[in-house]
């Protein structure tokens, strides 16, 4: 039962930090190394601005509020900056070297951070407990870890419906599935890209606001979820919203799995399914279909 | 003249369309063969079956009296069967030269297929951008190239290793007219120099009139019509499906 | 023609000889780092050109190095030539074994699943207690072909030169590999695999090779660096250590085989003095010059060194 709790929160964490990176990949082809630092200012806009809220002596439910819009706030701010100041010079480039464009960017922002934040942890760990807790068999956990799930399904399912019931959402989808045609059908590609960036980079940053009442707000942390949130897209293949869920569940349970049963393997599980994985389907779980070269 | 290459009762399905409908077909040494039909007739998947791009869903393949069916690209090359591509594949960052040259290292020392001595290498490749008038264009950068160069350069590469066999797909499309009769000239030159059979699929009728001494029509998959021009070209079915007189 | 080029590789091997013995320790060691990680580097451009990016390459850089250095906890050895024997051959078995695997795949999911072995390296190196964990531990080289070298006031002269040594054996092996066949392939292959295939090689075959050899630069460059830093730590094989790697990479080029190594200097060069200014923005300065180098010199920082021989 325990690995099933751990399982589902971790899951839901999983897709809230991957689903915003598969996305911008769908639509744009990139691999967005940054996202990790969106992930990380949603993390310290949330902790600095929570605590200022909590400490400032306002009506302490509130907080969720403004974490969230301050995560939101500063991942379109970003977002904005990254995209229309530098990716967008860089479109005709290779699909490599837009990936080590963003891992400037990455590199660029973990030390901006500390800059602004500088180096010692922040700490935001009352709406954690704020929301009491629930027992099953003996166990307790706090009620946040249903926060976190309820958040992944609701993110999981706007974006569903946006995607296949809008007609914006349509245009994401035409150009996720071929950029040229829609193109030629008039759509704003440049505008789409804009979008999905700003986006993309709110729900990292989102990611980063609901995870800071969970931990040591720090350097770092970008890097750590970067990683992951990588291994979890590549599993479920790229671009695919379903298949980022998925993945995030399935690296969950492993992950909770292993704490339970073999600690040892904790720290890597993630990278154990993705190899596991990509033997059998090399291009994740939801890879689409390659068309007849010659 | 013995059977070079055997196809017995090849077919390939895709979805519920036959592509390769038992197709039963003997190709004699130095013979040099059309494979003319309309586009879906199955001509291109013949072609893959044969190379090896392909597995068939039944039927075998035999060349040389060995058979080659479930061999892959690279071993049916050794075998000594080349192929052209209807979209050039050539090494387009790279010049002629190199083009040729990896062409050549390739054969010489990283495949079965042969051993000389000591090769010199810069000889051979002057050897064969004279065989096909490309000295001209040797340090070009291959992607820079007209359609009708790469082809030939195309062409070159599949020859490279003096295949027993060659496989030609379309290679006079998107290649201008004046350019089209120097290009196959230049082939059939280097294809009886090095004595090698060949298959090619055409859609242009006065190239296949012109170079071949054998035609196999396909329609749905099947073969129509197999002959001489001359009788193929007549036939009735053919024109109704191929040529569409 | 062969013999002048000979002649000035010579002079340059013996004028670092004597620049060595000048310069003063910090900028000794700059040295000595930047020729380590410049072999890995040269390891990579191979990958490069043959149309592959590792992101897991610290995988090899960190077996290198704990081959070298655990070698004194469990056998007592602490030679040099042994360690450096180690270093080679750990990552030469197990790129020989993750390569049958990792050939199968092209870009983005060759890089994620170079980086989950490099990760999962990392989990278990951060998990075992023995070794340190995440500390690591110290490695002390004591000798070198039986002359003892710790506490020597050449000691760091002598290391150096070992590193310049095996810089220039990789340098001249890579060179004779890319004039051979199978050398001459990689760019091929990134060009046109089917075309290479069809012509007669393998690919695989060929990725499979070129993995190893960068895998055995980048495990001789760990035990080096374990010699010459004297402590190793996980922190060599996560994702952020192969990204340095890929950094250097793009920033040299992959036009010619010293280009790793200047790209290298250049990357050590900025990382120390831009450490020293501020120790909070030298990331900030590295990501600045790579997108800078990026946006207006995507041939690398070596196309501007061979457009200025051209004037």
């Amino acid at each position: 039962m325990a690995v099933i709790i751990d399982g589902l929160t971790y899951a839901s964490w999983l897709f809230i930090i991957a689903v915003g990176l598969t996305l911008i990949y769908g639509v744009m082809k990139i691999l967005n190394i940054a996202h990790g630092s969106l992930y990380s200012l949603g993390a310290y806009a949330a902790a600095y601005f929570g605590g200022l809220w909590l400490n400032g002596g306002m009506p302490i439910y509130l907080v969720f509020l403004v974490m969230f819009i301050t995560s939101i706030f500063i991942g379109i701010l970003f977002g904005a900056i990254i995209e229309r100041g530098i990716l967008k010079r860089m479109y005709d480039k290779d699909e490599i070297v837009l990936v080590l464009v963003t891992y400037a960017i990455f590199l660029i922002l973990e030390d901006l951070i500390k800059l602004i934040w500088g180096v010692d942890p922040y700490f935001l760990y009352q709406p954690y407990g704020m929301l009491g807790s629930f027992t099953i068999t003996d166990l307790t956990y706090p009620n946040y870890n249903i926060l976190l799930f309820a958040s992944a399904i609701v993110i999981g399912l706007i974006i569903t419906y946006v995607l296949k019931n809008t007609i914006k959402g349509k245009i994401l989808l035409a150009v996720i599935h071929d950029r040229e045609l829609s193109l030629s059908q008039g759509v704003n590609v440049s505008f789409v890209y804009f979008l999905t960036f700003i986006i993309g980079a709110s729900l990292g940053a989102i990611g980063g606001a609901l995870t800071a009442p969970m931990i040591s707000v720090q350097p770092g942390i970008g890097a750590e979820s970067i990683v992951l949130a990588f291994a979890v897209v590549v599993i479920g293949g790229l671009g695919s919203l379903p298949g980022a869920a998925i993945a995030a569940l399935l690296v969950g349970f492993v992950k909770a799995a292993a704490i339970h049963f073999m600690p040892e393997l904790d720290l890597f599980s993630v990278y154990i399914v993705m190899a596991a994985v990509l033997i059998f389907r090399p291009k994740g779980i939801f890879s689409g279909h390659e068309a007849r070269k010659i | 003249m013995s059977k070079l290459l055997s196809t017995e009762n090849i077919t390939k399905k895709f979805g519920g369309v036959y592509a390769a409908n038992s197709i039963s077909v003997d190709i004699d040494e130095l013979s040099v063969v059309g494979l003319i039909g309309s586009n879906g007739a199955g001509k291109t998947t013949f072609l893959n079956i044969i190379t090896g791009y392909l597995k068939p869903d039944s039927g075998n393949v035999i060349f040389n009296q060995q058979s080659i069916t479930n061999m892959s690209p690279r071993e049916i090359s050794h075998e000594g069967i080349s192929r052209s591509f209807q979209i050039p594949q050539l090494f387009t960052d790279l010049s002629v030269e190199k083009n040729l040259e990896i062409g050549i290292r390739i054969i010489e020392d990283l495949t079965p297929i042969k051993r000389t001595k000591k090769i010199n290498y810069d000889k051979k490749i002057n050897e064969l951008l004279d065989q096909f008038s490309l000295s001209e264009f040797a340090k070009s950068t291959a992607g820079k190239l007209s359609e009708g160069t790469r082809k030939l350069l195309d062409i070159s590469l599949a020859l490279v290793s003096q295949p027993k066999l060659l496989l030609l797909d379309e290679p006079t499309s998107g290649v201008s007219a004046d350019e089209k009769f120097i290009l196959m000239d230049k082939v059939m030159g280097a294809v009886k120099k090095f004595e090698t059979t060949v298959l090619f699929v055409e859609h242009d009728m006065e190239i296949i009139e012109k170079y071949t001494n054998r035609i196999l029509a396909f329609y749905d998959g099947k073969i129509i019509s197999d002959g001489s021009p001359d009788e193929v070209l007549k036939n009735q079915d053919v024109k109704k499906f191929v040529t569409g007189e | 023609m062969k013999n002048n080029y000979f002649k000035n590789y010579l002079t340059l091997f013996l004028a670092f000889v004597v620049l060595g013995f000048f310069v003063p320790k910090w900028a000794l060691y700059l040295m000595t780092v930047s020729l380590n990680y410049g072999i890995i580097v040269l390891g990579m451009l191979l990958l490069a050109r043959t149309g592959l990016v590792s992101f897991g390459h610290g995988l090899y850089y960190c077996l290198g190095a704990y081959a070298a250095g655990t070698l004194k906890p469990l056998f007592g050895v602490n030679e040099i030539s042994i360690m450096l024997l180690s270093s080679i051959f750990i990552p030469f078995i197990i790129a020989t074994l993750l390569g049958f695997l990792l050939r199968r795949y092209r870009d983005i999911f060759f890089a994620m699943l170079s980086l989950a072995f490099s990760m999962i390296l990392y989990g278990l190196l951060v998990k075992t207690s023995r070794l340190g964990s995440t500390d690591g531990f110290n490695v002390d080289a004591h000798t070198l072909m039986g002359f003892t070298l710790s506490n020597s006031p050449f000691e760091r002269y002598i290391i150096f030169l070992l590193s310049l040594f095996f810089a220039c054996i990789c340098i001249f092996l890579m060179i004779k590999y890319l004039k051979s066949s199978r050398g001459m392939l990689a760019e091929a292959i990134r060009d046109n695999e089917l075309r290479v295939e069809y012509i007669g090689a393998s690919v695989k075959s060929t990725i499979h090779i070129n993995y190893v050899i960068s895998a055995v630069f980048a495990g001789l460059a760990g035990g080096l660096t374990a010699i010459t830093v004297g402590h190793i730590d996980p922190e060599m094989s996560y994702w952020t250590t192969s990204g340095e790697f890929v950094f250097i990479t793009i920033l040299s080029g992959t036009g010619s085989v010293f280009a790793p190594f200047v790209g290298a200097a250049i990357f050590e060069t900025i990382r120390s003095f831009a450490y020293e200014l501020s120790p909070n923005t030298w990331q900030m300065s590295l990501g600045l010059v790579m997108l800078i180098v990026i946006m207006f010199l995507p041939e690398g920082i070596w196309s501007l060194l061979k457009k200025r021989k051209n004037k």
